[in-house]
């Protein structure tokens, strides 16, 4: 009877168990609409969908995603009409007038017009380096009629064009007129654009999805396709951007064939996505990543420049790409600091890309009178794109004699943290590295990093350096190419003889995509038109 | 009834009073600056001064307490600080996911570990015992995220039955649901296996040895109502106080487990949250929660009273 009961028993508990595996294994698949889907991990949660209040790339390829730009440029960086059908510059080189193409439209069904063109210029001349800089040379920016607006300069400038079809953050994007008008310091309330695709508000859940749908309305240019100009063909009815934190997890489920394209792999997960027969590693942005050694010139002893001008001796490039990137095919020693393959690359004044020199960086920081001060470097830990950087400028500080002090942190704290001016011991700081975007720093008035400007309006750091300001404003007003070529080496020159920042390499963040993706573009931003999904 | 009910809500108001307190301090005494994080890497000093007055983040904190209470006292939870969303709504996206796989965790481990406890304790010492305190063990020591990736490695890349992340939510379909919230919840339930069993067949072997057992079994009852009308009920307490604590400790500790499936829940958004000192969120989810749990300890002390004629409060 015992021996029964126990069966019993047992039997309901199997059944119990069956029934939620039964359950679980109910693998039919999800519904799929009849359209063509393109599924997307980006490298991070999209959270601000305001491109103009914030320099994040997140909030930048959201911006190319809805929004349209003036200009644009193609694959040589020549920038070319996108919006703007036509221009004229005036003989004395003072007034640009503009003229929109025919047909533009918002997402709402409204024309763009010229009131929508002012109106977003102006804000974002509030936020972006190089808008600030075009406005301070602007007397005067109106709209002549509804297609037609006018710029007009108080002294000629030599970088209007590459001002308004810059590729990357802060874009200048045009907004409707009534979005345009929320101060530059507020995100704007909603998410209407004129470009390839359209924002589905409805499915948006902050920092985890993101849906977009063709944009029926839109007229691509004829031209073809090239970096961010020319015809935005849209091929899929509709975009997923899903993000999935865990890189495991996204490798799997682009094994899987659950998404489409991954931005941004881990590079130690690159050998094993290597070996999928569906899986192809691309290339997307071919100018490139920085990563950069900054310091703070307000505090001691890196007020002095024999200090900074010991570390840059003390350092070299190879040992930070190693061990952050890992794979040489990803990752290239280059002292440029507007990128090692963009116009303006030089290796002008260059120093440490090869190999440091122990010897004479010792000689130099005994001979600036350094003591033995605390050094604090701030290591973010939570970021895996630069976490290994401090840790290796630590034990090459060390190797010359220096007292270094890592202090761990997540990467927000130190982002609050650098915007502190204070001594070490009241929460200031000496050293934190970073990397940027070779679009963000192609010339000498995007790359922030070069501004001598101290603690008004200098970046983090706060270099204060008039020689250097000056050589920035003879750039921006220099209109012949190959005088700008010549003033950008002068600038660099400077940069490290004063030692504003310490570049580390250039690298290339590689995308992993399904291989009946076809079309993908490379681009100085993440941009996803001309793909089709085969 | 009613009236302990009563009195645990207005209890509750001073708790969530002390919370909502504490919360604020925390946050505005730890390092960070959303302003920062809202203007991005390469933003200037004078950019993020500009948002932070905006943001109203440059007023004094007992000022910036106050305006909050005020919203609160409105049922306003704010804005996120980075969306702008209201937080009540990017609450509501998440209570979904996390509240199915807690619930879902939680009815799996309970149909699986309660007659395993009973069993266990009813057959003390014998091959099935001496397996399922193993299996307890294994249950207790093998971390979640360790099993997570093992069920998707065999269930999801092997033998693809099941995909390899994401949830759906139940207006997909009951298939839809299910499919994506099995693995994850098998992964979960193992450690809540292992406490409820344990505790199970502990709570039983005591009753199992009281005079009114084995007065039942002398009474000529069936070993099934032996076991489920008379032991049960009467080893019931500790296993529902357990299920309770273990439901609280769902709702908080899902995040590793949303992590690995990649299931948008809540413990993701308090973790990106903290992340980007998105304070606004913190300090609501904090609270909704502290809420949420105080329901919990009040569903479970109505519990008490059900299962316990002898129990007043």
């Amino acid at each position: 009877m015992r021996t029964r009961r126990f069966h019993m028993l047992v039997s309901a508990i199997g059944l119990s168990i069956g029934l939620g595996l039964l359950a679980g294994a109910a693998t039919e698949a999800v519904a799929q609409d009849n359209k063509k889907v393109l599924r997307f991990i980006p490298h991070a949660g999209l959270r601000i969908t305001d491109p103009i209040l914030t320099t994040a790339f997140m909030s930048r390829n959201h911006g190319y995603m809805i929004y349209d730009t003036l200009f644009a440029v193609d694959d040589k960086m020549q920038v070319k009409p996108q919006m703007v059908d036509k221009y004229e510059i005036s003989g004395d080189k003072l007034t640009y007038t503009f003229t929109l193409r025919p047909g533009l439209k918002f997402h709402d069904g409204a024309p763009v017009t010229s009131a929508d063109v002012v109106a977003s210029l102006t804000r974002w001349s509030k936020n972006d380096t190089m808008g600030q800089k075009l406005f301070t040379y602007t007397k005067e920016l109106k709209a002549v009629n509804d297609t037609t607006f006018q710029l007009v300069l108080k002294e000629p400038y030599g970088l209007v064009l590459d001002s308004l079809g810059k590729p990357s953050s802060n874009v200048p994007f045009i907004m409707p007129k009534r979005m345009a008008d929320t101060p530059a310091s507020q995100n704007v309330p909603e998410e209407i654009g004129s470009g390839p695709y359209r924002f589905i508000k409805a499915e948006f859940q902050p920092g985890v999805k993101v849906v977009y749908e063709k944009n029926p309305d839109y007229k691509p240019r004829s031209e073809p396709a090239s970096f961010t100009s020319g015809g935005k063909v849209v091929k899929v009815d509709r975009v997923e951007w899903t993000t999935i934190a865990d890189p495991q997890t996204a490798m799997n489920a682009l094994i899987k064939g659950e998404v489409d394209i991954w931005e941004q792999p881990a590079f130690d997960l690159l050998p094993e996505l290597k070996k999928q027969k569906d899986i192809e590693i691309r290339n997307l942005q071919p100018l490139g990543m920085n990563y950069m050694l900054r310091m703070n010139w307000l505090q001691p002893p890196l007020d002095n420049v024999k200090v900074r001008q010991a570390i840059l001796h003390a350092v070299q490039q190879e040992d930070y790409l190693a061990a952050q990137v890992g794979d040489p095919e990803y990752y290239k020693v280059c002292g440029a600091i507007f990128g090692c393959s963009t116009p303006l690359a030089t290796t002008a004044g260059a120093v440490g890309t090869k190999k440091a020199d122990v010897a004479k960086a010792k000689k130099m920081l005994a001979e600036s009178g350094y003591k033995g001060e605390k050094i604090v470097i701030m290591a973010p830990t939570d970021l895996n794109s630069i976490n290994q950087l401090p840790l290796v400028s630590a034990p090459l500080l060390r190797a010359i004699g220096m007292n270094i002090e890592v202090q761990s942190m997540d990467w927000q704290t130190l982002v609050g943290r650098r915007a502190k001016m204070d001594p070490i011991d009241q929460g200031g700081w000496h050293i934190f590295h970073t990397a940027w975007g070779t679009a963000d720093m192609m010339n000498p008035i995007a790359n922030a990093g070069t501004k001598g400007l101290g603690k008004q309006g200098g970046f983090f750091g706060w270099t204060e350096d008039a020689e250097m300001e000056k050589l920035r404003d003879s750039y921006a007003r220099e209109p012949d190419p190959a005088k700008q070529k010549a003033i950008a080496e002068a600038v660099q020159k400077r940069l490290y003889e004063m030692v504003h920042y310490i570049p580390l390499g250039e690298y290339f963040q590689p995308s992993a995509v399904r291989k009946n993706i076809k079309g993908m573009l490379p681009s100085p931003a993440y941009v996803l038109w001309n793909i089709e999904k085969q | 009834m009613l009236r302990l009910i009563l009195s645990r809500l207005v209890a509750a108001i001073p708790v969530m009073g002390v919370v909502a307190i504490f919360v604020f301090l925390l946050l505005r005494l730890s390092p960070g600056d959303p302003a920062a994080i809202l203007a991005g890497d390469t933003a200037t000093p004078e950019a993020i001064a500009a948002i932070r007055a905006d943001l109203g983040l440059d007023r004094p904190i007992p000022e910036q307490f106050i305006t909050w209470i005020g919203q609160l006292a409105q049922g306003d939870l704010g804005k996120s600080v980075l969306s702008k969303q209201p937080v009540a709504t990017m609450i509501g996206q998440r209570v979904e996911p996390t509240m199915s796989l807690a619930l879902t965790t939680l009815i799996f481990a309970i149909a699986v570990a309660v007659p395993m406890g009973i069993l266990a304790a009813w057959k003390q010492g014998s091959w099935f015992d001496r397996g399922i305190m193993a299996l307890s063990v294994a249950g207790f020591s093998i971390p979640v995220f360790v099993l997570g990736y093992i069920m998707v490695f065999f269930f999801s890349m092997k033998l693809d039955l099941f995909p390899a992340q994401g949830f759906a939510p139940l207006r997909d379909g009951l298939p839809a649901f299910l499919e994506r919230i099995a693995l994850p919840t098998v992964t979960l339930s193992f450690i809540y296996i292992a406490l409820f069993a344990r505790i199970t067949r502990t709570a039983m072997l005591e009753v199992l040895n009281e005079d009114y057992i084995r007065t039942a079994h002398a009474k000529g009852l069936k070993e099934h109502v032996v076991l489920v009308r008379h032991a049960l009920r009467n080893a019931a307490i500790p296993i529902v106080s357990v299920i309770g604590i273990g439901f609280a400790l769902l709702i908080g500790g899902v995040v590793i487990t949303e992590t690995v499936f990649n299931i948008p829940g809540i413990g993701r958004l308090v973790v990106d949250a903290v992340l980007g000192r998105d304070y606004p969120i913190i300090q609501g989810v904090i609270l909704v929660f502290s809420g949420v749990y105080v329901l919990i300890n009040l569903a479970i002390d109505v519990a008490y009273v059900l299962l316990d004629p002898r129990i007043r409060y």
